[in-house]
């Protein structure tokens, strides 16, 4: 592909060494909660307490993609509700259908 | 060459589609609520799985005495615990683990290359593109492997109740597909099918658009625009499918 005159006039800017720093902390972070999940997975008997750890867990690892990979932290607080809030609904569908899951039994 | 509207937006135009509401491109708005409807979906399957679980009965005794039966729903650990090139050996979650690692990683070269593209550094979000979609590759072979051994099975059947022909017969069964299960209750194989099939699918979707936004990127076509937008916003539906990955991970492997 042929070079057009404006594309020489494209100035790169040196990375943000702070920035990638930061990133690679997050990505420190999310590795170290799933090693952390494994550990519990091996040592923990079966039960709503080892549940209770994992959804923690998992939201936490949650809260650091969305946050920071998908950078929601740093929109406006109006996006940031209107993507939040929402989800609230997900919240109550679990509760309501494994309740009902609970009430039917297949055997 | 069409000039997108995040680079000139114009401060006075606030009502004529100049600015754009909440801070965000059009483009960016909508893969962020296209990404909401997409989470609703996947929370559809993964509740599902919740409530077809908890009608089953769970087994209940030790940890090493655990054998497949139709007759309670299987500790996924025990299903989940095979490694390629390792045959016979009982590694349980490894592969899995394996699995979580690949897409973290392709996830931070995925924000990599957003954070070149804001530099207007060509040549790196080149290498982050690529990296990227090595990742994406690389997790959906894994998941190739995990289906093939899921469906093929283990070495040793398991007896397995089967309605035929209006009367319930038995069976040896080994591996599992949409009509017959070797590891436990029928609709345990039919939500791994789906669950990891429709993330698979997301997966490959989100590899077909990185290597467009890479190509676009060789050709120049976001230098010539002007800015890497387009990186952002596949970005977005990226780590949103590792997003779903880590909800898959918990809700279908851990617990």
């Amino acid at each position: 592909m042929a070079h057009h005159s404006e594309e020489s006039q494209v100035t790169v800017l040196p990375p943000d060494k702070e920035k990638i720093k930061k990133l690679w902390t997050v990505a420190g972070i999310l590795g170290a909660v799933t090693a952390v999940e494994f550990v519990i997975a091996f040592t923990m008997s079966h039960g709503s307490a080892k549940t209770a750890i994992f959804v923690i867990l998992t939201i936490v690892k949650a809260g650091y993609i969305v946050g920071e990979f998908m950078h929601l932290r740093y929109e406006v607080k109006v996006l940031f509700w209107a993507i939040l809030i929402p989800t609230l609904f997900i919240i109550w569908m679990l509760v309501a259908f494994v309740y009902e899951g609970m009430q039917m039994p297949v055997f | 060459m069409s000039h997108s509207s995040a680079a000139t937006v114009s401060e006075k135009s606030l009502w004529d589609g100049g600015a754009s509401p909440m801070g965000a491109s059009y483009g960016k708005l909508m893969m962020w609520f296209f990404l909401l409807s997409d989470a609703f979906t996947f929370s559809g399957l993964l509740i599902t799985y919740g409530l077809v679980r908890a009608s089953h009965p769970a087994f209940e005794g030790l940890p090493d005495a655990f054998v497949f039966s139709t007759e309670y729903w299987p500790v996924p650990e025990k299903v989940f615990e095979a490694v390629p090139f390792l045959h016979g050996y009982s590694l349980p979650l490894v592969f899995v683990g394996i699995m979580t690692f690949i897409l973290i990683m392709s996830s931070v070269t995925m924000v990599l290359a957003v954070e070149a593209g804001h530099r207007m550094d060509r040549k790196a979000v080149e290498k982050w593109m690529l990296w990227t979609i090595i990742g994406g590759l690389t997790f959906l072979g894994c998941q190739a492997w995990e289906w093939t051994y899921f469906i093929v099975g283990t070495d040793t059947p398991t007896i397995v109740k089967d309605f035929v022909n209006g009367q319930w017969i038995t069976k040896e069964v080994t591996g599992a597909s949409l009509k017959i299960n070797q590891y436990g209750p029928q609709p345990f194989a039919d939500f791994f099918f789906f669950i990891t099939g429709f993330h698979g699918f997301h997966v490959f979707s989100g590899v077909m658009f990185n290597f467009l936004i890479y190509y676009n990127t060789v050709t120049g076509v976001y230098e010539r625009r002007g800015h890497y937008e387009m990186v952002e916003k596949v970005g977005l539906y990226w780590h949103f499918v590792d997003l779903v990955w880590v909800f898959v991970f918990t809700f279908f492997y851990l617990v």
